[in-house]
């Protein structure tokens, strides 16, 4: 690799972060939602499985 | 199509489409990153650093087209009212968000060695640093306005009057001068970019959009969920208010 191989790395990991760290903030945050919605009685709307 | 923009059927839909979204774009991801690194040929002028292209380029695009999805789901808050065009509205925002601070960073990072700066006020830098501004402004204004249907319409209104500058970002390197190049994929002419290159920056492109499209899915489903918990909230409020009158009334 050139002397400049460190910007590459850069730049893929910070996408990397970035874009997983949005990924990831989404998964936490369904897993919440479908928590605290268990502990609430329906209100008899049609859910999904 | 319209079926679909039913919430209880968008969650049916949703549940099918994601996996396959995810699946896809990991499969497309990993070979994009295999033709970037190891197939295309380092440039004659910039070495290995152009690689950094095949992760700048299709965030760039991701950045406009996520505006544009915005943009079209800000009508359909404004002009049809539907609730669920303010949850993918809303679902959007930080995804264009992280998708511009990925474009700023890595042309941050790639001009440097290139152009021997981190950053210079030029009209495409500048035009996409105030995307990303406005990115952070309409997700401030989404926390800002509790009630979902008024934050909405609020954010709906700024997001068409941000549209504006989609056309400045596109065509910034054409109107003025600037040190970023100019475009070499989409241009009238066709691409001045060789095929060794353009082949994995359009995979890059597709493998990422379809991250994109899977990840907002994923987001609209959890806006969706986060409405239902907000008003089961309220009628389990109601359910214990009414029942706490009743016990006062029996006790009287």
């Amino acid at each position: 690799m050139s002397a400049h191989a460190w910007f590459v790395f850069a730049a893929y990991a910070i996408s990397l972060l970035a874009i997983g760290g949005a990924a990831l903030a989404i998964l936490i945050d369904h897993r919440a939602l479908k928590a605290a919605l268990a502990r609430l009685p329906d209100d008899d709307e049609e859910t999904p499985a | 199509m319209l079926r679909y923009a039913n919430p209880a059927n968008f969650l049916r839909l949703a549940a099918l489409l994601i996996p396959a979204g995810a699946v896809l774009s990991g499969v497309l991801l990993t070979l994009g990153l295999a033709l970037a690194f190891f197939v295309a040929p380092a440039d004659y002028q910039q070495g290995e650093t152009v690689r950094i292209m095949y992760v700048h380029v299709p965030a760039a695009w991701l950045a406009l087209f996520c505006w544009g999805v915005m943009s079209a789901a800000a009508l359909g808050t404004l002009v049809w009212r539907h609730p669920l065009a303010d949850a993918a509205q809303k679902a959007a925002a930080p995804l264009g968000a992280a998708f511009t601070f990925v474009c700023l960073a890595t042309g941050s990072l790639w001009g440097k060695p290139m152009w021997g700066t981190w950053w210079v006020w030029d009209a495409r830098l500048t035009s996409v640093l105030v995307l990303f501004i406005m990115y952070l402004g309409l997700i401030a204004l989404w926390r800002a306005i509790e009630e979902p249907v008024r934050a909405g319409r609020a954010a709906a209104i700024l997001t068409l009057v941000g549209a504006v500058n989609l056309p400045i970002v596109k065509f910034s390197v054409d109107w003025w001068n600037t040190l970023h190049q100019p475009a070499s994929v989409f241009r009238m002419g066709g691409p001045t970019i060789h095929a060794s290159m353009l082949w994995p920056l359009l995979v890059m492109a597709t493998a990422l959009t379809l991250l994109f499209l899977t990840l907002h899915l994923m987001a609209t489903r959890n806006e969706i969920l986060r409405r239902r918990l907000r008003r089961r909230a309220i009628l389990a409020a109601e359910a214990g208010e009414a029942r706490a009158h009743a016990a006062q009334g029996a006790a009287e």
